[in-house]
């Protein structure tokens, strides 16, 4: 029935991926890495630039915070809403207050980046064993390197799981630049007469297979980070307040 | 430009006097927000909405049930996790967006399709949360229960799964506040939902900020209904927010 | 406002109704054999034969679409069908397919649209003749099992359009299409058209091949918005477009007749036809009759400015023409 037709637009997809044909009402041609290539960057470059000023504005308030304990309603209050509002739904609302194009998109996916970020960064600011801070104070650091250099390496890890967490959010939901007249690897999704289902099977697969890679290569990085004698106990904790967050792996949206 | 010729087709009778109408208010031409409007055009959006809550429950519980069966057997027989989170996790990577139109050779358009896409999507959540509440008890309560006399399924039922409540419960919080956001691609599979009100007037304010609101306001309320039988079911726990 | 316009527009309504009444008189209206279908301006008359027999009609993902999908939706539910709606399929691909496998029994769709998306027809190969496309359409479309039903005599067709203020100055008072290709300024000009249009041949591609000319394009959903907001100097416009109807914008003729034909005609899968029967198709083809350009504006009008929702236009409608009392 269909799956073995499924199977045969697989390999169409493939082929899409790789080799140009023509669009199904002619005259243009399509796919092909060179066309998916410029997609695929605009789609990267989106995401990138989302996750760089998510990171740049999450990780430094949220370890502030989780410093000084307090805001943890906020903390966790951003990371709720955040999750509750939906991308796509900001996307038009943006579009119909602002307008359209690469900063609008990438607004609203720092603004879908920011809660898994910020909200570990928090928590793993928070979780840093008091002695050790006690230590560190007695040692004479000031506020900002304790937190430099105390919350923020023993952090590490569950930050970068945060940022784990936003980086596929986001990358997925790049899918959408189109609505926002910008063309990502969402174009040959949401453009089904121009592309037909093998350009759309096509470029879900290489949107999949970047998150993929994003993912993974994330989790290289959170090892690399990962200070050896906290790499050993990487379950979550037990005790302790419990913030009905995810600590590991990926969440959220889109 | 290719004009029918008018006398190979009957016509009917001229458009009814006063037929061209004036146009809407200054505010709704302009595409702007206009409480006005909002007031008299609200009914629209209740079929839509309720649409969006059936898209949320029906995918939610249906995921739930999967996932946690799922996850029982998983923590029963270690080995299944990996594959499981395997397998849900790469559903997980599919873009939304496009998982909509890659169901529709195999289940066609309509609500059918946007609620297995969405069902798939609660699964690695739900499945991960419960894992890990299972796998966080402590030791000790489990020994206590041991001590007990407890048989495994005792265990369970009876210490295990009450321990590891918050935690599932807090999967369930995000599968239900994602499943609203992803139900607003719904449309794109013919699946009607809030996401279709807000595509049908992109442009009109007062359109995407009542029918994002709304979803917002799911998303919220489903959130703290869970929020609250979690307290209710887990009181010796502090449950944050 | 709204609340008054529609007062006005049901007296004028029930107006209209009293005259044609009167007009009509003693038609035998027992002639029609108590069937469903009705001349233009009669009610539609509930068919006892239909009682039991569903319809599921479908359309495409627009506002036009929506209007069309309900005027057909409803007047088969006057004539005692009942009626699913499956409005809002998506784009033409993809209602072609839900007609195709039976999720849907019928939806209108646009004989050039048909021609060029589903069978292969090249651009520049699409007859001209709006009776000859349809006719060509309607064998295609055998070939799938579907039965193209009677076009109707608008068109949906592409058409460049620009601010009055804007075809003096920027085009100089071009009002064709080869005068403007002929501008001096005219690969410096900048169109507005929704994304897909940059690829299609009937679009942007098109202003390439017949015409020689090509403008910078810019990719916008709103279409009137950029040529207003001068994000871009023309724009792609439709040919039943409600702002039409007003007076700020100038229509550049599309005078080699690049784009082909595009009339309504609602394809409906032979399976279903049995069931629709021929006075069903009578009322489709009754119901359809008085969608000249203009009606097609003023209902468009009334959902993409007015923001009504298609359901109550399409009601109003057949009300106003006397299709439904």
């Amino acid at each position: 029935m269909n799956v073995l037709a499924f199977l045969g637009d697989f390999g169409d997809a493939v082929s899409f991926i790789f080799k140009e044909r023509e669009s199904v009402s002619g005259g243009v041609q399509i796919g092909g890495l060179g066309e998916l290539g410029g997609l695929a960057g605009t789609h990267l470059l989106v995401s990138l630039v989302a996750m760089a000023i998510a990171i740049a504005v999450s990780v430094p308030l949220g370890l502030m915070l989780g410093h000084r304990g307090k805001g943890e309603f906020l903390a966790i209050s951003v990371s709720n809403v955040g999750r509750a509002v939906p991308a796509v739904v900001l996307l038009f609302f943006f579009i119909a207050f602002i307008g359209n194009g690469f900063r609008n998109v990438a607004f609203v996916l720092v603004l879908l980046a920011i809660p898994p970020i910020l909200t570990n960064s928090y928590v793993g600011a928070r979780q840093v064993d008091n002695e050790v801070v006690d230590a560190a104070r007695g040692m004479g650091m000031t506020g900002v390197q304790i937190v430099r250099r105390v919350r923020l390496p023993l952090a590490m890890p569950t930050i970068f799981a945060g940022i784990r967490t936003s980086a596929v959010s986001v990358i997925a939901t790049a899918t959408i630049g189109p609505f926002a007249n910008l063309r990502t690897l969402g174009e040959p999704i949401l453009s089904e007469n121009i592309y037909r289902f093998s350009g759309q099977l096509g470029a879900a697969m290489v949107v999949a297979l970047i998150t993929l890679a994003a993912d993974a290569g994330i989790g290289l990085a959170q090892r690399a980070v990962t200070p050896k004698g906290i790499k050993l106990a990487e379950e979550p904790r037990t005790r302790g307040p419990r913030l009905s967050l995810p600590t590991r792996r990926r969440e959220a949206a889109t | 430009m290719a004009v029918s010729s008018e006398s190979t087709l009957l016509f009917a009778q001229d458009a009814p006097e006063g037929f061209f109408g004036d146009r809407a208010d200054k505010c709704v031409r302009e595409e702007g927000f206009c409480p006005e409007w909002i007031a008299d055009n609200y009914q629209r959006y209740i079929d839509p909405f309720w649409e969006h809550v059936f898209l949320t429950v029906v995918p939610v519980t249906i995921g739930f049930i999967l996932a946690f069966s799922l996850a029982l057997l998983a923590h029963r027989h270690r080995w299944l996790i990996g594959p499981v989170a395997g397998v849900t996790g790469a559903l997980y990577t599919i873009p939304s967006v496009a998982f909509f139109f890659l169901l529709q050779p195999i289940t066609g358009l309509g609500k059918t399709t946007a609620i297995v896409a969405l069902t798939c999507y609660t699964l690695l959540i739900i499945f991960r949360n419960v894992i890990t509440g299972l796998a966080a008890v402590p030791d000790d309560a489990k020994d206590a229960g041991r001590g007990m006399g407890l048989t495994e399924r005792q265990m369970l039922w009876k210490v295990e799964l009450p321990l590891a409540l918050p935690e599932i419960l807090a999967g369930l919080r995000i599968a239900t506040t994602t499943t609203v956001g992803l139900a607003a691609l719904a449309f794109l599979a013919n699946g009607g939902g809030l996401g279709a009100e807000l595509d049908a007037q992109r442009f009109f304010k007062s359109n995407v900020v009542v029918a994002g609101g709304l979803s917002i306001l799911l998303a919220a309320v489903l959130d703290v209904i869970i929020l609250g039988f979690q307290r209710l079911v887990t009181p010796w726990q502090r449950a944050a927010t | 406002m709204t609340f008054l316009l529609r007062r006005t527009m049901a007296m004028l309504a029930v107006l209209a109704l009293a005259i044609t009444a009167s007009a009509c008189g003693s038609d035998d209206k027992s002639g029609g054999g108590g069937g469903g279908g009705a001349s233009a301006g009669e009610a539609i008359k509930k068919d006892p034969a239909n009682e039991g027999k569903t319809f599921t009609v479908g359309s495409k993902n627009f506002d036009e679409q929506f209007i069309l999908g309900e005027i057909y939706a409803q007047a088969l539910e006057a004539a005692g069908f009942k009626v699913e709606k499956k409005l809002n399929l998506g784009s033409e691909q993809i209602a072609f397919k839900a007609l195709k496998s039976g999720q849907v029994d019928g939806y209108p769709e646009y004989t050039g649209t048909s021609l060029t998306s589903f069978f292969d027809v090249k651009i520049t190969d699409v007859p001209k003749d709006p009776d000859e496309a349809y006719e060509l359409a309607k064998e295609e479309y055998a070939k799938e099992d579907i039965t193209a039903l009677p076009r109707t005599e608008f068109e949906n067709t592409f058409r460049i359009a620009t601010t009055k203020e804007k075809q003096e100055s920027l085009l100089k008072g071009a009002k064709t299409l080869s005068e403007v290709a002929e501008l001096p300024n005219a690969a410096k000009l900048s169109i507005a058209g929704f994304p897909e249009c940059r690829q299609r041949t009937d679009c942007l591609l098109g202003l390439r091949d017949s015409y020689g000319w090509k403008p910078e394009f810019v990719s916008d959903e709103g279409k009137y918005d950029p040529i207003d907001k001068d994000r871009s100097d023309l724009g792609f416009v439709f040919s039943t477009d409600g702002e039409l109807l007003e007076d700020k914008y100038a229509v550049v003729e599309d005078d080699k007749e690049l784009f082909p034909p595009y009339n309504i005609s609602f394809g409906v899968s032979n399976k279903a036809l049995k069931d629709l029967g021929p006075k069903g198709e009578e009322v489709i083809a009754n119901v359809q009759k008085p969608l000249t350009e203009k009606v097609m504006q003023e209902l468009n009008s009334r959902v993409s400015i007015d923001k009504q929702e298609p359901e109550m236009v399409a009601a109003d409608y057949l009300k106003q023409f006397g299709f439904v009392k």
